[in-house]
């Protein structure tokens, strides 16, 4: 499988999305720079966390209009899996491919600490490796992540089980309904504020963001076999 | 050629953080007379004449790129600049 980091002026952790996809998992990757108008050679985009266009105007909001964004959201229509961690979580938002937006952390303050996660969807292409209601431990580093929408959309959201991730415990940003990472209606497009490719190794304090790669790997091969 | 003075604040279905820490911030001065605080963006477009329909230039510009509607509310007054 052959992933695409895509890179914005801005994205600071493309280097580790990329080494938790070489290293980690093992798989196909590149860094795709943001004025790239092809993703068809793609199986799988990634949209790093950073401050794409230095955050100016909102998280995401400049980004959203770059030349590669109409290739994101062809790959999404075509079912490609599409992973959008803390800023490309905003980019998606900006770009209307997840419902919702971003505001101000309610304590005001950037944060970055481990938290625990629940996982609240284990029937996702992206959580087929977890358990239901499992806590897991995943780093979070962002001072807009505290996820709001409308009534309407929330129960939409809830009614077919689009939030994946939920914070566990207390509520670290204000976050509606401590909402971590929901999905598209399809299914297919992640965004999540808590860093996955920051846990893909004990040795730097959890490996719990692992499972979220492999399980993308692992319904796109089920998907993809050729059966002779 | 025009001034285009564009003011953007959270709704007022959508808590603001920083609002709120400001009017904390008053009342701790003794200014307890303020009961809310929105803090919002405020941005100027200069706009050269155009056979296009301004009000709904300004409108698109605003609701695809400088308010995100979801939280956001904008207004904006026109003035008309005459240059010499």
């Amino acid at each position: 499988m052959k992933f695409a980091v895509i890179v914005f002026p801005g994205s600071n952790c493309d280097i580790d999305m990329y080494h938790a996809i070489k290293d980690a998992l093992g798989e196909e990757v590149e860094y795709v720079w943001h004025s790239t108008d092809n993703l068809d050679q793609y199986d799988g985009i990634l949209l790093p966390g950073g401050f794409s266009y230095g955050d100016y105007l909102r998280s995401g909001a400049i980004a959203r209009f770059s030349n590669v964004m109409a290739e994101v959201v062809k790959a999404a229509q075509a079912g490609k899996p599409v992973l959008g961690v803390c800023n490309g979580f905003q980019i998606l938002l900006e770009a209307g491919l997840l419902p919702g937006a971003m505001r101000r952390n309610d304590g005001l303050k950037f944060i970055c600490r481990n938290v625990g996660l629940k996982v609240k969807n284990n029937q996702s292409m992206f959580t087929t490796g977890y358990e239901v209601d499992e806590t897991i431990t995943i780093p979070i580093a962002h001072g807009e992540g505290n996820y709001y929408c409308d009534n309407e959309t929330l129960a939409e959201l809830k009614r077919d089980n689009r939030i994946l991730f939920t914070y566990d415990g207390e509520n670290p940003n204000g976050s509606l309904e401590q909402i971590a990472g929901i999905t598209n209606e399809q299914g297919n497009v992640l965004g999540m504020m808590p860093h996955p490719e920051r846990a893909v190794d004990s040795l730097l304090g959890s490996k719990d963001g692992l499972k979220i790669f492999q399980s993308i790997v692992k319904n796109w091969r089920e998907s993809h076999v050729i059966t002779a | 050629m025009y001034k285009v003075k564009v003011y953007i604040t959270l709704r007022e279905s959508v808590l603001d953080p920083q609002g709120a820490a400001v009017q904390q911030s008053l009342h701790s001065m003794t200014y307890n007379e303020v009961s809310d605080v929105r803090v919002g963006k405020y941005i100027e477009l200069t706009i050269e004449d155009t056979d296009r329909d301004l009000d709904q230039l300004v409108k698109e510009m605003c609701e695809k790129l400088l308010a995100n509607t979801v939280i956001e509310a904008y207004r904006y007054d026109v003035e008309e600049v005459i240059t010499q």
